[in-house]
């Protein structure tokens, strides 16, 4: 089987599987959001406050907060796996790829620890 | 390892039917999603730090160069899940063959043509 260093699943179909679950979270989530707040225009921030102080409002953003983050280190992995490549640029491809996946690595895992500190910090 | 290892995919050589488009959008607007969950943080950050957080979010939003920006998130947002529901759906074996696909591809066209018009409605 091949594996990857820099793969978030170490395999292609558990990579494969983690995109579709993660994915369908981040769509539960993306729609309820939407739902709300055009269901709410007037909506004020003690409203606000008070939906993502609920505990599985938290829960629940928090587990969407982790799905994009894994989902967009899979996706993101294979885009520039797709086209950072030796033969479509040369052998300065492969540094420039590893650059690039630790500089996503470091902003998805910022993005977590940020939304660990919005959510925990209401 | 040999370092000429076999290609099943020449990416640079393909052509681009209507599913092949569907699919490259899919893609680009999951790179751009990403810098737009950036911005979504933000935005949850600043409303919820402060009733004066919460009211210049709103101030901010009426400002026609966020609405862009709004939307153009939306519009992304709103694609990627269409094409990616889609991608779910052939996964489990529905229209994978090559009129099905094509199908396939304008319902996701029309489908967030409508959801990305609504959007702007929304922003605007
Ligand atoms: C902030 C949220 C999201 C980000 C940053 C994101 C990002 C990405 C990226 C970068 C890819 C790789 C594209 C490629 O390889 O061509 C991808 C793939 C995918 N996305 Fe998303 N996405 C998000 C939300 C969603 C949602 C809500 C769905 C709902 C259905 C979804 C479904 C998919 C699917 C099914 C794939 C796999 C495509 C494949 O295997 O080729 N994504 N996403």
């Amino acid at each position: 089987m091949v594996t990857s260093v820099t793969t978030l699943g170490r395999s292609g179909l558990s990579d494969w599987l983690i995109q579709r679950v993660t994915a369908i979270i981040i769509a539960a989530y993306t729609i309820f959001m939407v739902g709300y707040l055009v269901a709410n225009p007037d909506l004020t921030y003690v409203q606000w406050v008070q939906l993502n102080q609920n505990n599985w409002m938290r829960i629940f953003t928090l587990f969407t907060a982790l799905s994009i983050a894994a989902h967009a280190w899979i996706g993101l992995w294979s885009v520039l796996t797709d086209y950072i490549t030796v033969r479509l640029m040369g052998p300065k491809a492969v540094p420039l790829r590893i650059v690039l996946e630790l500089g996503m690595i470091v902003l998805i895992l910022a993005y977590v620890v940020w939304a660990i500190d919005i959510l925990w910090g209401i | 390892m040999r370092k000429e290892r076999p290609v099943n995919l020449d990416i640079g050589t393909i052509r681009f039917p209507l599913p092949a488009i569907v699919s490259i959008l899919h893609r680009i607007s999951g790179v751009m999603l990403f810098f737009v969950a950036g911005l979504l943080l933000w935005v949850l950050d600043a409303s919820l730090s402060s009733s004066q957080g919460f009211a210049d979010v709103k101030a901010c939003l009426a400002h026609p160069v966020t609405q862009v920006v709004l939307w153009g998130s939306l519009a992304a947002l709103g694609y990627h899940l269409v094409a990616g529901i889609r991608h779910l759906i052939m996964d489990i074996g529905i229209g994978e063959s090559w009129k099905g696909g094509v199908m396939g591809a304008r319902l996701v066209f029309v489908v967030s043509v409508i959801l990305i018009v609504l959007a702007g409605v929304w922003v605007w």
